[in-house]
């Protein structure tokens, strides 16, 4: 097949333009958080650092940052022995019902969030009589969060070889040396960047957590929804969803780098 | 044997409990698949399929009207008021209307710049495309919805754009929640594209032409089979998505309502949890015949 070279230019301008609009709306939230106006006018009359000042002097962003870390880093540490402890045993074994656990990983990602959402929400009320608190929304997290150590570790389980085990079984190690000296080094990086997706999906996500977490818990995201629509507080949400955007992808970056080097 | 053992060389190990947990799994290889997988399995099943499961029963339930507490009494109105009640059937068909849309509208949007990235780019160009478009699926989904909001206002930069031209912004209006829910989704659309046009072996495409297949014969005959499941797999993240979503409709679709925000306010304002359960089968039915529909063609490994 060869492909002509207008379509080869046509190929190219339109994924340009795509970029162009994928990107476009986040510069305007970076610019609009040094935008003097306060309600989002454009082209901007003037710009100014206060926003980025009131928005770290405000003792509720602080908490709700904090909030949110500390859910992110308790749900992604879950995740991160369940999808480790099924990804090994997916990997591994043939059994019965094995395609029905790889759908019950993928289903809370597959299915809407409100859908999780309101079936945890509802389990927690209704059948079990729990109040919502934090604890529950680190559970929520937890559930939905394992798929991505799953995917990563699976992956990463198909490519090593299984006769380093069996040396090492061999050679007399048991199975808990065997898994620190020989397992574990080779899906260490695998688990880091399940670790920092599942961190990430934890730190963004919305939805289920509006319907898990208990009315006092405010998450980063939360604290973005509840001030949006507050006059006068766009810019101080404009440097927030900038600071978010930056917190994830920061460690999001470093994931792919270790995804990328394993590949190699 | 030990003192054998000892006099070859060879250190006796010492019988600690970590090894006796291991010589058992050792002996028994079907208690270490069972120790492996009970933890994460109980806490999907328990935590996860239970809770759905609950929620399907929760919808034939009954409000107490003097209580407001959810009552196990069986009770077919809030499935039957899916099907009857205008409110929630013209929600529902706007709902799988704007899904639909988007959905198509980003596949149509995706197939070239993954065709692009796959077998026009060069390897450089092609990481940094690749990077490009993952980075912003990682930004938060709120910050994008929240990012339209300043590009769709009134005095925003897409009226800036459009007003030259004597177009106006669709605002905040079903368009404008149309508009970013297909913008949010796009990356989760053109990477699994992307991965199966990765797959398609070049030569394969030069066995097309040379056996006097035209462009267009291969992207259709070669080229679309093989990708299928991959296109498959990115209408399912964008379509299941937008289904469920009620927060960017809430910030960028003005007063319109979606099937989340019946489902939102029957669980806050409304306390009316078998409702909302009732409308929550409507998005779990469509997946469910949708995952099994298309769960032949492979779509689904390449979540």
């Amino acid at each position: 097949m060869r492909i002509s070279n207008s379509a080869k230019i046509f190929l190219g301008t339109a994924t340009g333009g795509v970029l162009a609009i994928i990107y476009l709306p986040l510069f305007i939230v970076l610019i609009n958080s040094f935008n003097k106006s306060m309600n989002m006018y454009w082209p901007p009359p003037g710009f100014t650092f206060d926003w980025w000042a009131k928005a770290f002097g405000s003792g509720g962003l602080l908490a709700a940052l904090g909030t949110s870390v500390l859910i992110a880093i308790c749900s992604s540490s879950i995740a991160l022995v369940l999808g480790t402890l099924l990804a090994l045993a997916l990997s591994r074994y043939k059994f019965f019902g094995k395609q029905a656990v790889g759908l019950m990983v993928i289903l809370p990602i597959a299915l809407p969030g409100i859908v999780t959402g309101l079936a945890l929400n509802n389990a927690f009320r209704t059948v079990l009589g729990l109040q919502l608190s934090m604890a529950t929304a680190i559970i929520a997290h937890a559930t939905f969060c394992v798929v991505t150590v799953y995917n990563n570790v699976l992956a990463r389980l198909s490519r090593t070889n299984r006769n380093l085990e069996d040396a090492s079984a061999d050679l007399g190690a048991g199975l808990f040396t065997t898994f620190r000296l020989v397992t574990l080094p080779q899906i260490g990086s695998a688990l880091i960047a399940g670790g920092l997706l599942a961190f990430a999906l934890s730190f963004d996500e919305i939805i289920v957590t509006t319907f898990t977490a208990g009315s006092g818990v405010e998450t980063l995201p939360i604290w973005i929804l509840n001030n949006m629509f507050r006059p006068g507080k766009a810019p101080v949400v404009d440097v927030v969803a900038v600071t978010t955007v930056l917190i994830s992808i920061v460690p999001l970056y470093f994931a792919q780098r270790l995804a990328k080097e394993d590949s190699k | 044997m030990k003192n054998e053992l000892s006099a070859a060389g060879v250190t006796a190990i010492a019988v600690t409990p970590a090894r006796r947990v291991s010589s058992f799994f050792y002996k028994y290889p079907k208690n270490r698949l069972r120790a492996l997988i009970a933890l994460p399995a109980l806490w999907l099943g328990l935590v996860y399929v239970a809770a759905l499961l609950m929620l399907l029963v929760t919808a034939f339930w009954t409000v107490d009207e003097f209580t407001g507490n959810t009552r196990v009494a069986l009770n077919f109105d809030n499935v039957i008021s899916l099907f009857t009640d205008p409110l929630y059937t013209t929600v529902t068909l706007r709902t799988i209307g704007i899904a639909l849309g988007v959905t198509i509208a980003d596949i149509t949007l995706a197939l070239p710049i993954a065709f692009f990235m796959s077998k026009v780019a060069g390897p450089k160009l092609k990481t940094i495309i690749a990077i490009s478009i993952l980075l912003p699926l990682w930004a938060s989904y709120l910050v994008k919805a929240y990012a339209w909001r300043s590009v769709l206002s009134d005095k925003g930069i897409l009226q800036w754009l459009l007003a030259p031209l004597g177009l106006n912004t669709p605002g905040y209006s079903l368009w404008g929640a149309a508009i970013t829910l297909g913008y949010i989704w796009l990356p989760y659309v053109i990477l699994p594209i992307y991965g199966g046009l990765e797959k398609v072996p070049g030569n394969l495409l030069e066995a097309s032409s040379d056996l006097g297949a035209k462009t267009f014969t291969t992207l259709r005959r070669v080229i679309f089979p093989m990708i299928l499941p991959s296109i498959i797999a990115g209408s399912i993240f964008a379509f299941s998505l937008t289904l469920g979503d009620y927060i960017t409709i809430s910030i960028v679709g003005g007063p319109n309502q979606m099937l989340g925000n019946l489902i939102y306010s029957n669980v806050g304002t409304a306390n009316n949890l078998p409702m909302a359960a009732a409308l929550a089968l409507v998005p779990i039915a469509i997946m469910f015949a949708y995952l099994a529909s298309v769960k032949r063609t492979g779509a689904l490994d390449n979540l």
